[in-house]
């Protein structure tokens, strides 16, 4: 009996190798000896990098350390997040605001870190939400959402939010073009052509502040915009965004917008633009926009709606624009280091083209055109082609850069990462992605001066990667050592939502200026309550506001009584602490939005509505200390024409029956 | 005994993973991908009959038109192939349909919308293919009969009746 079942476990693991070791299409063996050591990370000790991820349809962004691949927070940015109460906490809400009301989830798709001179500065990173077109801001001192900017004029913000070499501006270029809103927009859609335009954004960033604004927008020729980038050094005061769809077919795009042999990368000028608009000669038009600010001394955020923004028309000036013809419906537009190069990928050209920003100007300077796109003079390829890397792979999506003149194209379709030199674009090695892979990363690898060190493939397909979590699995990221000759695959983790690009940078540049607590005597909350003996409970009308505290580990007042049927209660709970990592959370059975998650010296409210007699318990949800489970209070409802007093405290303050 | 079976289990093991693999893994090149067509590699890759369980003598075809076969293709096909495929010669997200019975066996055709990543993989009609249309077909996931009933639609698109 025992020896059958030793040779059933024997057989047993001898098919399981078997099925391992067949196990087609090299999955395991990309992964060489030293691997391991290369992503580890001791307990304890910090990675050397941070990279920032964007959830893509989760709309949130993701922060992992690199190399280990350890996920350290997950920053909620266009989606409502009940953990944190973003987008339930009354001073979230606005931050959501658009010009169609509240909305609670969008797309992240491009994660962008600020630059001066061409490097990454540390200071914010960007975000886009490609699906109600707007561009957030987040502070890299406190991880959290600083400033949200809808676009006009816009659907589908998709180039986005990609900037120039100082962070002079953000551009959000429209994936989709739609009549603009300052003419009549109920138009057939078959009408595209005539009535279909595209704008361009350039947000101007303060130096100080960060705080954007829509400094302009470009009007184009109505086509999909897909992505961009700024040229930096030599070629910074231009920006270059590829287009596809310049069939403008409004239907069935798969086939349709896949028709003509070469597409655009437009090149734009935004010097002269600026120049432009600083000469009165932009048009101000009537459009909708909501532009929401976190206020970081109140705890809170405030959103307008503007009403005008400043258009140029691209049929206006015809030194603003240029078209330079970009093999088979380009998507990727990345400028190399140098800003001598633009790599525009074909996703269906079977060639990545490699174009001279020097040779552009030499063109542009002799009138070099080969007629013009709606009146945008067209550059000849030959003439402003720097040379083609042939026979890349299948379906060439980006591009990001070493610091050693070497480029890193993703395809899609051939699910592989290549390697290849920008003087020379000669191939230099391939590695497997696993599978169908989006974006790149490299540390500052849009920047003028890349990091290097490691390159971070963000997959969309898993299929046979991990366990089985049922019909929807986990996106990925790949993570390889970049730093010899050959590109080595040294770890792969799951990701949030979709990762679709990420951008890195050492953390030497962001963990010394990171926030730990927000001081409490800076707090300028309407509501806060500075202490203990600022808390109260004020009935105006049916609304009631509880000054509320926080502290381990109690809640003051932890009895109110006195609240009725009806009333709209606004628990305003401050947390006193000033140590690090010590929030508090608040919730109260049976609130219809989330909880609070309360960071020291913040306060935030949490409304909710009494619509029932009886005793409602409330507590702190996020563990504080030994007697975190003691940190709760008790509400009290009665019915509406009751005469219940509203008495509150804690303690000794506490209501007592006797005092009736 | 015990030791008999060990030895088959490890000669199993050790033939089936033989031919063109591991020279593929050494040079770090995509199974997927077609800048090095693994054309050479494959000696035992049949071209005409792909790859799979269907040949020529088990498809069970005959001259005539199985008319019951063809009118489950079509409803099956309206269901699971049409969004890509049209019955012309027109390409849509793949080929257009017309003619392809005869450019193809039918345990080729049966094979690849059985199971199309093995071949999509090994097999250069369909490699260059994939160079056109840039997306891999999916697997539908068809049993045995309707990838039958649809080769039977497919050739009454093309004039068998």
């Amino acid at each position: 009996m025992k020896k059958q079942l030793q040779f059933g476990l024997l057989l047993t693991a001898l098919v399981t190798l078997g099925l391992v070791a067949c196990k087609p299409k090299n999955m395991t063996s990309a992964v060489t000896g030293d691997a391991a050591s290369k992503a580890f990370v001791p307990p304890g000790q910090y990675d050397e990098f941070y990279n920032f991820v964007s959830g893509g349809f989760s709309g949130q962004l993701s922060v992992y350390g690199l190399p280990s691949g350890r996920l350290f927070r997950v920053i909620p940015v266009f989606s409502v997040d009940p953990e944190k109460g973003w987008g339930y906490s009354e001073e979230t809400k606005p931050m959501l605001n658009t010009s169609h009301g509240f909305v609670p989830w969008d797309d992240l798709h491009h994660p962008e870190l600020s630059q001066t001179d061409g490097k990454v500065d540390g200071r914010w990173i960007f975000g886009n939400g490609n699906n109600t077109p707007r561009v957030a801001r987040i502070d890299l001192t406190t991880f959290r959402t600083a400033e949200i900017i809808e676009l006009p004029n816009s659907a589908g913000n998709h180039s986005s939010p990609f900037i120039t070499q100082n962070t002079e501006y953000v551009v959000a270029g429209t994936r989709f073009s739609v009549p603009p809103e300052y003419v009549n927009m109920d138009v057939p859609i078959d009408s595209y052509k005539e009535n279909f335009k595209g704008h361009l954004s350039f947000i101007s960033v303060d130096k100080e502040s960060g705080e954007m604004d829509i400094a302009f927008q470009i009007k184009t020729p109505g086509v999909n915009f897909d992505l961009s980038h700024a040229g930096k050094g030599p070629s910074h005061g231009w920006f270059f965004f590829s287009c596809y769809n310049t069939e403008q077919a409004n239907t069935l795009l798969e086939v349709n917008a896949s028709q003509r042999d070469k597409d655009f990368i437009l090149a734009v000028n935004w010097k002269k633009a600026e120049e432009y608009v600083a000469a009165g000669k932009g048009k101000k038009v009537p459009v909708k926009y909501a532009h929401n600010v976190w206020h970081e001394e109140t705890h809170s955020a405030t959103s307008e709606i503007k009403t005008e923004v400043v258009v140029l028309d691209y049929q206006d000036f015809d030194d603003l624009c240029y078209m330079i013809p970009c093999p088979k419906s380009p998507h990727g537009c990345d400028v190399d280091p140098t800003g001598q190069y633009i790599i525009g990928s074909g996703k269906l050209a079977a060639l990545i083209p490699v174009f001279s920003f020097e040779k552009m100007q030499t063109a542009i300077a002799n009138g070099d055109f080969d007629g013009d796109y709606y009146g945008i003079d067209v550059l000849k390829y030959e003439t402003v082609l720097h040379g083609e890397v042939k026979r890349p792979g299948l379906g060439p999506l980006h591009t990001e850069f070493d610091a050693n003149g070497n480029a890193y194209t993703s395809m899609f379709v051939s699910s592989e990462v290549v390697k290849w030199n920008i003087e020379s674009l000669e191939v230099l090695d391939r590695a497997p992605t696993y599978y169908s892979v989006g974006h790149l990363c490299v540390p500052g690898g849009d920047s003028r001066s890349p990091f290097g060190k490691y390159l971070i493939a963000y997959n969309k397909i898993t299929k046979d990667r991990y366990l089985p979590t049922g019909p929807e699995l986990c996106h990925s990221a790949q993570l390889y050592d970049i730093s010899g000759d050959k590109i080595q695959l040294i770890l792969d983790f799951p990701t949030i939502g979709e990762p679709h690009y990420a951008q890195a940078a050492p953390a030497d540049l962001i963990a010394p200026n990171s926030v730990k607590i927000f001081p409490i005597e800076e707090n300028k909350h309407s509501h806060a309550a500075l202490g203990e003996k600022d808390t109260k409970v004020v009935r105006e009308g049916k609304e009631v506001h509880v000054y509320m505290t926080a502290i381990r580990s109690h809640l003051a007042p932890d009895n109110i009584e006195g609240i009725k049927v009806g009333d709209e209660v606004y628990f305003h709970v401050t947390n006193l602490e000033q140590d690090w990592d010590v929030p508090h959370g608040f919730a109260i059975i049976g609130a219809d939005n989330a909880e609070l998650l309360i960071m020291p010296g913040e306060t935030q409210t949490l409304k909710w509505e009494a619509n029932n007699v009886g005793i409602f318990p409330m507590y702190c949800t996020d563990f504080c200390s030994a007697l975190h489970q003691e940190m709760s209070g008790y509400v009290r409802v009665s019915p509406a024409n009751s005469n219940v007093p509203l008495r509150y405290g804690v303690g000794e303050t506490a209501p007592v029956s006797g005092e009736l | 005994m015990e030791k008999v079976l060990i030895a088959l289990l490890l000669m199993v093991m050790v033939s089936a993973c033989g031919g063109g693999g591991e020279t593929k893994e050494e040079k770090g090149s995509n199974p997927y991908s077609t800048t090095e067509k693994n054309d050479k590699g494959n000696p035992e890759y049949d071209p005409n009959r792909g790859e799979g369980k269907w040949t020529a003598e088990n498809i069970g075809v005959t001259d005539a038109l199985d008319a019951a076969k063809a009118e489950s293709g079509q409803k099956i096909t309206e269901v699971k192939c049409s969004s890509c495929h049209k019955m012309t010669e027109e390409r849509l997200v793949g080929p257009g349909w017309a003619g392809v019975t005869k450019r193809r066996t039918g345990e080729w055709i049966m094979n690849f919308i059985s199971d199309p990543d093995p071949m999509i993989e090994k097999d250069p009609v369909v490699q260059a293919q994939l160079e056109l249309c840039l997306v891999r077909m999916p697997n539908q996931n068809l049993s045995d009969a309707e990838a039958r009933d649809i080769y039977e639609y497919m050739r009454k698109n093309d004039g068998v009746n």
